[in-house]
């Protein structure tokens, strides 16, 4: 017997109530969990428009079908305690719990499992950012394509909102056109100069756009000739550091993510912690109730343990169940076995 | 003759009883709300202080408070009150202190109305509040480098962004006031030096506006420099181009929002003084009916519950004419019980 312990009815019966008030505390952290991926996923959906792939997606989806899991599982378990005290509505749940245990320590592994994909993932989080950004800068001057109108608006706010600038930094916009062809004066000199400076006919400028510009800088917002020390008075390009945002988008974003998931690690940690308290308590609870009910005098002491025997016994008694699960689930293949045995039998004397 | 009497049996009692002490538990939650409201605009208006060149006024903000404290202590009160009312020898020692418990809770009806006022007749403090602070604001958006001044331009900035207005009535605002600074001027080139020799004042006007004035919504990048000449930029008039700055005054889009804030701030004070009238008069009808039993020992018999003791006119000339006589203490009775204890 691993791990047994003496339970006297008295115990038992605390034990019980304890279980009850912890499975319900369970429940709760449940919801919490399948709050907390709904929460995630809004907040992913919402930069849907600069992410490439959606990959990242899988860390809020388990999230919330193992919070709603959680809860019915919990809830049974709430309900297995409350009749565990009386013989005649317990041994209905006996065939139950078997699966209960399986269920529970999924649950355990599945959120774990979260806990490792969420920086595991970090790095395919940055590529999708990558491309998605990359595609978003380009498509910026797009304000009257079908599909891509509101690209402008998006990288604005995005900008805006967490004081970046650029995929990388606020050179990317130096290298491509972000300003419509609808909006340039083609008969201008310095237009037609500008286009024909490079191979693909863009219209490139040392600028950016407004939304680069830093609200905490002194001097009113730079936009334009920034690399050129002249066009502005007692400006070093160089040294200028609060006039844009320093920060690239990439990196505002991928920080922010991993901020959000890193805060919530010790939640689900815990969480973690209540589900296994509830699985070992729950297994102690069935092994003391089902041995008060062998015995004689169902109030007396009886014995709770973890496993009937050790652990390696065990593991050979599972696998003995299960081969014997497979050989009576192939019932039809191991009928023909027999006939191809014999057709085996009979092949070599020919040959 | 009573006014509005009914008739209680014991079950009618209990029943009133259990009522009014889950509507007094309701009314302390509602206390309790008007509290953190009041909390709240306190913070709001404190984030934006600057807006207001930190003189607006946290009346409205602290009435609420103190008014929201004191709705909990009386509802609670209350509620203890219902709660021992079945029991004859807990309710005993309550019964005393039921008088001067209904004044007060009039007192506090008449703070709730004053509260209710002051939330819908503060708005046009409030707004010339704005207009003062948002002029200044605009005047001092350059002084990035005068302390006490120095964060005047990135809070006006991230203001203009929040709220998507620009300027104080309109973007015009800005063409009115030197908003570049002079240690970012050129003072040796012809250009600067014209402009600013063509203002009396001497400051450098620019029919242009800062980036935070750009709507990111516009299909067109910014265009903030030299707004009114259609020269200037490629296929633009100004008369008609309308998407690519806010065309919104702050002190519009800032007053919007506080008011809408005080409205339905008011709105649920004015709601609250109803809920408390309904606790008032439900605790007027539970203290009659238990002190007009016929028979105190016996709990099942007949009783009858009243709001006032006589007549509406009667009640009212009592008053006046107690106020009248006993001048120096101002107790207000509405049973006229004091009078024939008096007498």
């Amino acid at each position: 017997m691993l791990l047994k312990m003496n339970f006297t009815q008295q115990r038992r019966v605390r034990l019980a109530q304890g279980l009850w008030l912890m499975s319900w505390l369970a429940v709760m952290c449940g919801a919490f969990i399948f709050c907390l991926g709904v929460y995630l996923k809004t907040e992913l959906l919402r930069r849907n428009e600069v992410m490439e792939n959606t990959e990242i997606h899988v860390v809020p989806n388990i999230l919330m079908m193992v919070g709603l899991a959680s809860i019915g599982t919990n809830w049974v378990a709430s309900r297995v305690c409350q009749d565990s005290l009386d013989a005649t509505r317990f041994p209905r749940w006996k065939v139950l719990l078997l699966a209960w245990f399986a269920v529970a320590a999924l649950l355990c592994c599945l959120l774990i499992a979260v806990v490792v994909l969420s920086y595991a993932l970090q790095g395919r989080l940055e590529e999708s950012l990558k491309v998605g950004l990359r595609n978003g800068i380009r498509f910026y001057k797009d304000t009257d394509v079908p599909g891509r109108c509101f690209q402008k608006e998006t990288i604005d706010r995005l900008q805006m909102e967490f004081r970046c600038c650029g995929n990388s930094n606020f050179r990317d916009w130096f290298e491509v056109q972000w300003v419509s062809n609808r909006y340039l004066d083609f008969t201008s000199k310095d237009v037609k100069d500008r286009i024909r400076s490079n191979v693909d006919g863009r219209y490139l400028l040392d600028a950016v756009p407004f939304s680069c510009c830093n609200p905490a800088s002194p001097r009113p917002c730079l936009q334009y000739h920034l690399t050129d020390n002249s066009a502005h008075y007692n400006y070093d390009f160089q040294s200028e550091e609060l006039n844009l945002h320093s920060r690239g988008c990439r990196q505002a974003l991928i920080d922010y993510y991993m901020g959000l998931m890193n805060s919530t690690g010790p939640g689900v940690l815990s969480v973690i912690l209540i589900q296994m308290t509830v699985l070992v308590s729950l297994r102690y609870l069935q092994t003391a109730v089902e041995g008060a009910m062998a015995l004689e005098d169902p109030e007396g002491e009886s014995v709770g343990y973890l496993l009937e025997k050790g652990v390696k016994e065990t593991i050979e008694d599972v696998k003995i169940n299960v081969m014997t699960m497979l050989k009576l689930a192939q019932v039809d293949p191991a009928e023909a076995s027999p006939d191809g045995e014999k057709a085996a039998d009979a092949t070599p004397p020919a040959s | 003759m009573p006014f509005m009497p009914v008739k209680f049996n014991l079950q009618k009692r209990v029943k009133l009883a259990q009522g009014l002490w889950m509507l007094y538990w309701l009314s302390v939650i509602v206390g309790i709300l008007i509290f953190s409201l009041g909390i709240f605009f306190k913070i709001e208006l404190r984030k934006r202080s600057e807006m207001m060149d930190n003189n607006e006024s946290h009346l409205v903000p602290n009435l609420l408070i103190l008014v929201g404290v004191l709705a909990c202590g009386v509802n609670a009160f209350g509620g203890k009150v219902c709660h021992d009312s079945l029991d004859p020898i807990k309710f005993a020692k309550w019964k005393p202190m039921l008088k001067p418990y209904m004044l007060l809770c009039c007192g506090f009806n008449v703070l709730l109305l004053l509260t209710a006022l002051l939330c819908f007749l503060m708005q046009f403090a409030m707004y010339l509040t704005l207009a003062e602070g948002l002029k200044n604001g605009i005047k001092f958006y350059k002084d990035t480098d005068t302390p006490g001044r120095c964060f005047m331009k990135r809070t006006l900035d991230m203001t203009q962004i929040e709220f998507r207005c620009c300027g104080n009535n309109n973007f015009r605002d800005w063409f009115e006031v030197q908003w570049i600074s002079n240690r970012y001027l050129d003072m040796s080139n012809d250009e600067v030096k014209d402009r600013l020799l063509s203002n009396v004042e001497g400051k450098y006007l620019m029919d242009s506006v800062p980036f935070s004035c750009c709507n990111p919504g516009s299909p067109r990048p910014c265009l903030q420099h030299h707004l009114t000449n259609n020269s200037a930029h490629y296929d633009y008039d100004h008369r008609t181009e309308e998407l690519n700055i806010w065309t919104r005054g702050c002190r519009e889009a800032l007053f919007s929002y506080y008011s809408s804030m005080m409205n339905s701030i008011g709105a649920l004070v004015i709601a609250t003084i109803f809920l408390e009238s309904v606790d008032m008069a439900g605790l007027k009808y539970l203290s009659t009916a238990l002190e007009t039993m016929l028979d105190p020992e016996n709990p099942e018999c007949e009783s009858e519950g009243w709001l006032l003791e006589k007549g509406v006119k009667e009640t009212f000339t009592e008053l006046l004419a107690k106020l009248k006589t006993l001048g120096k203490t101002n107790q207000v009775e509405e049973g006229g019980e004091a009078v024939t204890a008096a007498t």
